[in-house]
């Protein structure tokens, strides 16, 4: 690398045409410059102290004084005009070494690694959570209980008579010894007895939860599933009411077009009891009226177990399984397949359904 | 309960062309789900007619059978065929192969001519066979989908027909009849009757209902029968085992005579088999009317009959010709020998008719439902007559269904009824409702006319008398679930349809939301999904040593458990008292489905029996229990904690390009086990742990600052790991998660954040090997003060440059002061002291 031109004259100061011609061949060597390492090197060419242009304006010392301004004036234009080449050149030379480097970083975004693994929820316990939230905006609240259970509370209470068919359509577990009188609860009905024992009326609860029924696993049966059933006591309640809310929410879960249908049914714990089934547009093999749960008004015998009375408060219940829901809603073809654990039912699903 | 569509035209007004869908949708209606349809056509087609064998030659094959070639006639003589089609002889007269030889020549037969189709698809075609034309079939009754039996055809002389040659057979065995079957609910007994479901149809469709007990012409009153006595000593619930029974005698009946087709048909679309006359028709009238009956051989019977409770002990020999012993509890038909039927679920084999028998003893009556129900359970014996009593028979209807019976054994069995007859016992009460006159409106929500109440009721067959305030309403006697106000609102709403309630929305009072343990409950399963779990669900039925390994920690201590009565499985037969058994059978079931990296976490509840299990008896229902029983009631529910359990094995994701998995390893178990703690602002004490199901070296004990133990965390026993056929190294955890969410504070007080510069210094401390790093830690932070912010483990060494049996620990403290930038001196100062404790405590000395 030089720094200077070589066998360049020393232009004069004052020669207005051989200053030009230093600057146009600068501006052409810096413009000519690919790289930020050979504009540093026409830099030191053509301004470096050894330059024409730097020799040239170091003759103006040794100018008559009358013509010192005037080569001072051209002198200050012609180097501005070289360092604004300069510096433009510089800054497009930098922009495109930055773009080059960041086009050099480039990688396939295609195969970035997972390092990070996503856990999933079980669909059942996320729609159970969908389902509660539901009934905690309608100002409802979400009651619980035991598993294993008092028969007081699973049937003597919801007026299952002892010895009446009803009670053995239940398929029960009973715990040893069966003089106990314990029982894996066959539905969450003994929650709501609980609830109507411990809070005051009026009652708006939801109670969700685990049941038992000695059914042998198979795509449609399985001996533990999940059920949400909701109770209301109040004052001058009807059945209109208990279709109101199950319309409601029926709506929330399935959308606006959603529409039920009751039924006549039997429970000894309701009277009237109703079968609910929920409109299905999108069943497969065309739309059809699904069975969804039951419901009804509350027995006033059950009432009197609580200690209620039937004569000034009333009261609807309904139940739904939380499987068969998932069943119908998601399209889940095998019972199985919500039972046995497998992690890619539940990581389908992540944390939605 | 399957409906005979032809038995329902009898009583309702059923369209012509209704199939038994249609029957089925209006029956829907009014609270019957639809069950089933029953239609032979739909597996069996014509042409099948009736013809007759006219010649028949025996003919031995090469094979050691003997067929038989026939020509069958299947066109009256002098009349044309009139069928078309391939194999379809125009002469009237068919050679059919046969291979039955319980035929002679002259005997009707079944014919399925060429292009009649039978029961599994079965096309009949002329085809060649044994060096002949074979033009259809000669059927046995298997064939034709109506029997078991196939050992040899159906010879219509012996089901007691003759019908013209060339009749439709399909016609003439009732094979056009359809049954719609449905679902009765238990409360309903009077619908497992034609009677009942003619009557709900009627209801259904608006239209007339005829009843078939009024058809019957029954004596008003009966005297001078056979002799009856009832006598219960020990009702169930002050209630009479027996409170009707209608005796009635025919003589002369020939029992064998065939029973009639259509009332066959019948009886199969309904759902039994035909057995001998006498039987048929007790069963006919049984489905018709509601009411079962019993026939009993006269001449079998000795002495009065009587209707009594069991002598403990007693046995008898059922119609299954098995010997049963009764209970004292079992209410009994006996005569002078003894026991000749347990009540309403299974006659005896003694008196049972037999083909022999001429002269009958018709039984029709009225049993307690808790006693027959009772009977049956004790004895499984399952039968349509106990199933109707259980559920209640109309107490009425005995005296009209003996008739009905009677009626049909002098008809079709040519016997002669005795004009004595025998009616014993005593009418309940009239079940009588005052029903107000808003009360129906109110419940429904429909403001019913008194029109839409006093005719909905009527048409029940109840009776309704208006006065000022209501309506006083006497039950049909067939409706013994008629019993309050809310029943009569019911019938009301079903009959108007449930259709026409509206929809109004109740809002309830303003509530509290989720409550703090459902909130902990939810965040501690999102945290877990959060961090990469997978949420499962497994079953809680574990086997005894399940619960010995996994439910307590020193090894071969019992786990008290609860013990199922009737498990699935026996090996079983237990309710967990730890998740992990039933978490580590998911993960083995993924893992042998081909996923080896599995984190899978489960939270439900355990079930720990503590003194009180169950209560000796139970308080009745319909009444508030005492409170002491309540307690009682409350207390004998075994505790059933919520736990949350996690098992980790392989690695922590995917294996991928630029991305090296890490196993997972003990820490990873606990690492997941303090999230959950710090998910719900608990800070979980860990120590150096011994469990059975856990590596010895590799355990950590959980606990609260309480000191209360809240589980277990690390590698599982590799042991434990090997016979589950686990992977090695595999990790889980435990927590009691109830214990958490009470421990969680109730409220945070906030902590002064100073935004004064931090002082941050390094020790490393060698200790002997067995000191726990954390307590190390606890000492630091103890000693150091107030200054210290934080202090974290960040190395430990043990090797190269350090004395056997020590290692090295090395902490990053961090100090800072609330009000002060603090000095180099006072920061080292607090290292000091820090370090001091940590010597003092277990002799740590700075490297």
């Amino acid at each position: 690398m030089t720094e200077t031109l070589p066998g360049a004259a020393i232009p004069n100061p004052t020669d207005e045409a051989a200053i030009n011609a230093a600057v146009d061949q600068a501006i052409t060597a810096i413009a000519g410059a690919a790289t930020l390492d050979e504009l540093k090197a026409v830099r030191l060419a053509h301004t470096g102290e050894k330059s024409p242009l730097s020799l040239a304006n170091r003759e103006i010392g040794k100018l008559p004084k009358d013509q010192k301004a005037l080569a001072g004036k051209l002198m200050g234009a012609s180097r501005g005009r070289v360092n604004k080449a300069l510096a433009d050149r510089t800054e497009v030379l930098e922009a495109e070494n930055d773009a080059r480097i960041l086009l050099e970083e480039t990688v396939d975004v295609t195969a970035a690694p997972r390092r990070r693994r996503a856990g999933a929820r079980h669909p059942l316990s996320t729609l159970q959570d969908r389902v509660a939230d539901i009934f905690v905006g309608m100002g409802w609240e979400i009651a619980e209980g035991p598993e294993v259970e008092s028969e007081w509370f699973n049937f003597d209470a919801l007026n299952f008579k002892p010895d009446h068919p009803a009670r053995e359509m239940q398929d029960t577990f009973f715990v040893e010894p069966p003089e106990a009188h314990l029982l894996m609860r066959t539905h969450t009905s003994p929650v709501q007895v609980r609830s109507m024992l411990e809070r005051d009326v009026p009652i708006y609860v939801l109670c969700p939860g685990k049941v038992f029924r000695t059914d042998e696993l198979d795509a449609t049966h399985t001996p533990v599933f999940h059920q949400f059933e909701g109770l209301a006591i109040d004052r001058n309640l009807s059945m209109a009411d208990l279709r109101g809310t199950l319309e409601h929410f029926a709506r929330q879960m399935f959308g606006d077009e959603a529409s039920i249908r009751l039924r006549p049914n039997y429970f000894p714990f309701t009277e009237p009891s109703a079968e609910l089934d929920i409109w299905h547009p999108d069943a497969k093999g065309g739309p059809r009226w699904i069975e969804w749960g039951g419901c009804g008004m509350v027995n006033p015998n059950v009432l009197r177990a609580a200690g209620i009375d039937p004569d000034v408060y009333s009261g609807f219940a309904f139940g739904m399984g939380i499987e068969r829901t998932l069943m119908f809603r998601n399209e889940v073809g095998d019972m199985r397949d919500m039972i046995e654990g497998d992690v890619r039912f539940s990581e389908h699903f992540g944390m939605e359904i | 309960m399957r409906i005979p569509l032809s038995w329902l035209r009898e009583f309702a007004e059923v369209p012509a062309g209704a199939t038994a869908e249609d029957v089925m949708a209006e029956l829907v209606k009014v609270g019957f789900e639809e069950e089933d349809v029953h239609r032979p056509t739909d597996t069996l087609q014509g042409p099948i007619v009736v013809g007759q064998v006219l010649s028949l030659v025996k003919e031995p094959q090469t094979n050691g059978k003997t067929i038989n070639w026939c020509q069958v006639r299947v066109v009256p003589e002098g009349k044309e065929q009139t069928l078309t089609g391939d194999g379809i002889d125009p002469s009237g007269v068919q050679g059919i192969i046969c291979g039955a030889h319980n035929f002679v020549e002259g005997d009707k037969v079944v014919v399925t001519l060429p292009g009649a189709v039978l029961p599994g698809n079965f096309h009949i075609s002329a085809r060649k066979t044994y060096g002949h034309l074979s033009a259809g079939m000669i059927a046995s009754v298997r064939e034709l989908g109506i029997g078991e039996d196939h050992d040899g055809i159906l010879v219509l002389s012996r089901i007691g027909l003759d019908p013209e040659i060339g009749t439709d057979a399909m016609e003439l065995l009732g094979l056009y009849d359809q049954a719609a079957e449905i679902n009765v609910t238990p409360d309903r007994g009077y619908a497992f009757s034609i009677r009942g479901v003619a009557r709900e149809y009627a209801h259904a469709t608006g239209t007339t209902f005829t009843d078939p007990a009024g058809k019957v012409q029954a004596p008003a009153e009966l005297s001078g029968g056979y002799g009856v006595k009832i006598n219960d000593d020990a009702p169930i619930y002050g209630k009479p085992g027996c409170d009707r029974f209608v005796a009635r005698t025919v003589r002369g009946v020939d029992a064998t005579r065939p029973t009639p087709p259509w009332m066959v048909s019948r009886l199969r679309l309904a759902g039994v088999r035909s057995i001998s006359l006498p039987v048929d028709i007790s069963n006919y009238v049984m489905f018709e009317l509601g009411q079962p009956t019993h026939c009993y051989d006269l001449d079998k019977l000795s002495g009065d009959i009587v209707v009594r409770r069991a002598a403990a002990g007693e046995k008898i020999t059922t119609l299954d010709s098995k010997e049963r012993t009764l209970d004292a509890e079992d209410l009994l038909i006996t005569d002078d020998s003894g026991a000749i039927g347990i009540a309403g679920v299974m006659g005896g084999a003694a008196t049972e008719v037999s083909d022999s028998t001429s002269n009958i003893l018709v039984e029709a009556a009225h049993f307690d439902e808790v006693s027959i129900a009772r009977s049956r359970r004790r004895h499984k014996l399952p039968s349509e007559a106990s199933k109707r009593f259980e559920r209640g028979v109309d107490w009425q209807v005995a005296g009209i269904a003996a008739q009905r019976v009677v009626d049909l054994l002098v008809e079709l069995g040519g016997g002669i009824a005795d004009e004595t007859g025998t009616d014993v016992g005593t009418a309940p009460d009239t079940v009588t409702i005052e029903l107000p006159a808003a009360f129906a409106a109110a419940r429904i929500g429909i403001d019913f006319t008194e029109e839409q109440i006093v005719t909905s009721l009527e048409d029940l067959g109840a009776a309704v008398v208006k006065h000022d305030g209501g309506y006083t309403v006497t039950a049909p006697s067939w409706r013994n679930d008629l019993e309050t106000k809310e029943d009569l609102s019911e019938e009301i709403a079903r009959l108007v349809g449930y259709d026409n309630i509206p929809a109004t929305l109740p809002v309830a009072p303003p509530g509290r939301g989720l409550t703090r343990v459902q909130q902990q409950r939810r965040r501690l399963i999102q945290a877990l999904a959060d961090a990469g779990l997978t949420e499962v669900l497994s079953y809680p039925f574990v086997s005894k040593a399940a619960n010995d390994t996994f439910g307590v920690a020193e090894e071969g201590a019992a786990r008290s458990a609860v013990k199922l009565a009737n498990p699935i499985s026996e090996e079983q037969g237990f309710l967990r008292t730890s998740i992990l058994p039933g978490l580590i059978e998911v993960a083995k079931r993924n893992h042998s489905r081909g996923f080896r990296d599995l984190a899978l976490f489960e939270s439900g509840l355990v079930f720990l029996p503590g003194e009180n299990l169950g209560t000796a008896s139970i308080p009745p229902l319909g009444a508030k229990p005492a409170d002491e029983e309540l307690d009682a009631l409350y207390d004998g529910v075994p505790a059933q904690p919520f736990h949350l359990a996690a098992v980790l094995t392989g690695h922590d994701s995917p294996a991928a390009a630029e991305h090296t998995p890490r196993a997972w390893d003990w820490a990873d178990a606990l690492d997941i086990a303090r999230l959950a703690g710090d998910v719900l602002g608990v800070e979980l004490v860990v120590t150096q742990g011994s469990h059975q199901a856990f590596h010895p070296g590799r355990a950590a004990q959980l606990s609260l600052r309480t000191g209360e133990v809240v589980g277990y965390a690390g590698e599982l026993h590799p042991k434990l790991l090997a016979s589950a056929d686990m992977p090695a190294r595999s990790v889980a955890l435990e927590i009691n998660a109830d214990a958490l969410f009470e421990a969680a504070p109730e409220v945070i007080v906030a902590r002064h954040i100073s935004a004064f510069p931090v002082a941050t210094q390094d020790v490393a401390l060698v200790v002997p090997a067995d000191v726990p790093a954390d307590e190390v830690l606890a000492a630091l932070r103890e000693g150091a003060g107030e200054l210290l912010e934080d202090v974290a483990l960040f190395d430990v060494y043990a090797g190269k440059g350090i004395e056997d049996g020590r290692k090295s620990l090395a902490f990053g403290l961090r100090f800072r002061a609330a009000d002060r930038t603090l000095t180099a001196d006072e920061a080292s100062a607090a290292r000091e002291s820090a370090v001091a404790l940590a010597g003092e405590r277990f002799g740590a000395v700075q490297r």
